[in-house]
């Protein structure tokens, strides 16, 4: 029954899943942000009275209201696949994974169907203040919905406070609280919803401009760039906080995934940060075609240092330390990792074996080793490694995280200028007379959901091979079903999505040709 | 005159709010519905089958299979 998992099979499975966690993810954040943009608005209407802010408010829920319905439940199609076509990842990862989606579940279900329904059909039914309570909490729910999706990612990341059982072959939860403030989950939830207000904000700069371009609904247009201007700038600010805090994280725990996003082969002391790169089609290494030369390189020195350990001068390792080793740095080499989680894996066959024939004098002394503190320190830790034989197939795709990274920091910094520009051409009320930066403004609707799934490709693909670092990697986390039924599902997700997205888009084009309720 | 019901107030509350919705609304929940049917009877029965609990008793026949799968994908 166990057969050694193909390439295809897990190739298709990883093109499955991120299909649908790619398509999943143009719904959440536009919900993230706008939810909190529109509690902003109506917060102004109830503050004022003013009824402007009022038809303001509920223009903009209707287009949340298109994206959330359209979105709602594509999340659970993942968990689909969890069970069917990542089963030993399921069981592996044991409740570590099962307890936050399971608060994630309850949490927005009542949220979702408490909040959402007042806010849509509340207006008149309740007061005021209860409908903006409402508001607010709608968008905190959703915020917080996030947050449990993402300390499970965060765990697989940087996995923590658990420990391996051999007898159930599943890690178990050691200490909740370990796993819920992992840096790596509370810097992955402040990057991911912040990069959902920028999305937000400049959705609604975007399409008041078309607003503005066509000579309608100027005021709506005008106080909502103004609103959004505020918030995008700010949020981009905050966003470029929780990214630095995130490189560094990264740079400490996935030091495989750093190499990788700056495409560093070499390490060295005051690293330079490659500001813009282009690789070429030769390789620097034969023996991995990873490993690209750069054709064009504008390197600034020493920031790659400093964004890492906040040391101008630290050492950053490179592809080929972590592969070979750096004595100097203390940093252990593939190689020997490899030998040390083959160690791990024989043990644990040792340990079944001994099971299976009934020698349970044999078994619980091999079972109080594999758990013994030093051994889970010095070899369980590499278990993962113990799967593969060349260290070269443990570096992810240089190029493609390499661009991503830089794709989404570029975009980011773009933002940042384009909400300064929003917000200096409506305080002087010049936005409506700046035909080029309307249309920047439309265009950069797209860029958003460019750079917005730019940072799970890196988040993602920058650390393969791994479902959980270090411990499995996707060759051992894929159930053994046939690479064809994957393909099947695959093609029937892509036409389901696509058919979905083009509802959307048609349904929340309509909306916006036909404007506020007047 | 006696107060409404707790319940029969939430139950009109929302049979009101989808009644007085927009055509917009009326669309999406149509989307809504057509892509539940899809996902929960269609996909989860015929594509997307938890493969431990349909090929597997107990939870130890489930660790049996992923500790054997654990220390044979060399």
């Amino acid at each position: 029954m166990i057969e050694i998992a193909d390439a295809s099979l897990v190739d298709w499975s990883r093109a499955q899943f991120a299909l649908t966690a790619m398509y999943h993810w143009i719904f959440v954040p536009l919900t993230l942000g706008i939810t909190l943009i529109i509690a902003f608005m109506e917060t102004l209407y109830v503050k004022t009275g003013n009824e402007e802010w009022k038809k303001i408010t509920k223009f903009w829920m209707t287009l949340f209201g298109i994206n959330f319905a359209i979105g709602v439940a594509t999340g659970i199609i993942l968990e689909f696949e969890f069970g069917t076509n990542w089963s030993n990842y399921s069981w592996f990862v044991g409740d570590i994974f099962g307890a936050p989606l399971a608060i994630e579940g309850i949490l927005a279900f009542f949220m979702e169907s408490t909040f959402i329904a007042i806010m849509f059909f509340g207006w008149n039914k309740v007061g005021k203040k209860t409908h903006l309570l409402a508001t607010w909490l709608t968008a905190i729910g959703a915020n917080l919905s996030a947050l449990w999706i993402l300390v499970a990612n965060g765990w697989m990341q940087h996995p923590v406070g658990m420990k391996f059982n051999p007898e159930t072959a599943r890690n178990e939860m050691e200490n909740f609280w370990e796993v819920l403030f992992s840096q790596t989950a509370v810097d992955k939830w402040l990057h991911a919803t912040s990069s959902g207000f920028v999305l937000a904000s400049v959705f609604v700069i975007g399409v008041s401009a078309w607003y503005l371009l066509k000579k309608r609904e100027l005021l709506l247009a005008k106080k909502s760039i103004l609103i959004a201007s505020v918030f995008g700038l700010l949020s981009s600010l905050y966003l470029v906080m929780t990214g630095d805090n995130s490189t560094r994280t990264i740079a400490n725990d996935q030091t495989m995934k750093f190499a990788a996003l700056e495409g560093l082969y070499n390490g060295s002391e005051g690293a330079g940060l490659v500001a813009v790169g282009l690789f070429s089609s030769s390789e620097t290494d034969p023996s991995n075609e990873n490993l690209k030369d750069f054709n064009l390189k504008i390197e600034i020195p020493n920031i790659l240092s400093y964004m890492a350990f906040l040391d101008w001068d630290a050492f950053v390792p490179g592809v080929n330390d972590l592969i070979n080793g750096n004595e100097k740095y203390g940093i252990l080499s593939y190689y020997e990792r490899i030998k040390r989680g083959k160690v791990a894996i024989e043990k644990l066959t040792r340990f079944k074996e001994a099971q299976k024939n009934k020698e349970t004098q044999l078994a619980n002394s091999l079972k109080a080793e594999l758990t013994s503190k030093d051994f889970q320190e010095n070899y369980f830790r590499y278990f993962g490694y113990g799967y593969f034989e060349d260290p070269h197939d443990l570096i992810p795709n240089i190029p493609l995280t390499f661009y991503s990274f830089h794709t989404m920091v570029g975009l980011g910094f773009f933002f940042i200028l384009l909400f300064i520009f929003s917000l200096v051409f409506i305080l002087k009320d010049t936005f409506d007379q700046k035909r080029w930066f309307m249309r920047l403004a439309i265009i950069s609707i797209p860029l958003a959901y460019i750079a917005s799934q730019a940072g799970w490709i890196v988040a993602e693909v920058g650390r393969q091979p791994w479902v959980v670092q270090d411990l499995m990697p996707t060759l051992s986390a894929v159930t053994r079903i046939s690479a064809g039924s994957v393909q099947t599902t695959f093609w029937l997700f892509a036409v389901l999505f696509t058919v979905l997205l083009i509802a959307e888009l048609k349904i929340m084009f309509r909306q916006i040709k036909i404007g506020p309720k007047h | 005159m006696k107060p409404e019901n707790i319940f029969r107030k939430i139950w009109n509350f929302y049979a009101e709010g989808f009644r007085e919705m927009g055509s917009w609304g009326r669309q999406v929940w149509i989307i809504i519905l057509v892509k539940l049917f899809i996902m929960f009877v269609i996909l989860r029965l015929f594509f997307f089958p938890n493969f431990l609990k349909s090929n597997f008793e107990t939870d130890q026949d489930r660790s049996n299979h992923v500790l054997e799968v654990l220390t044979k994908s060399k």
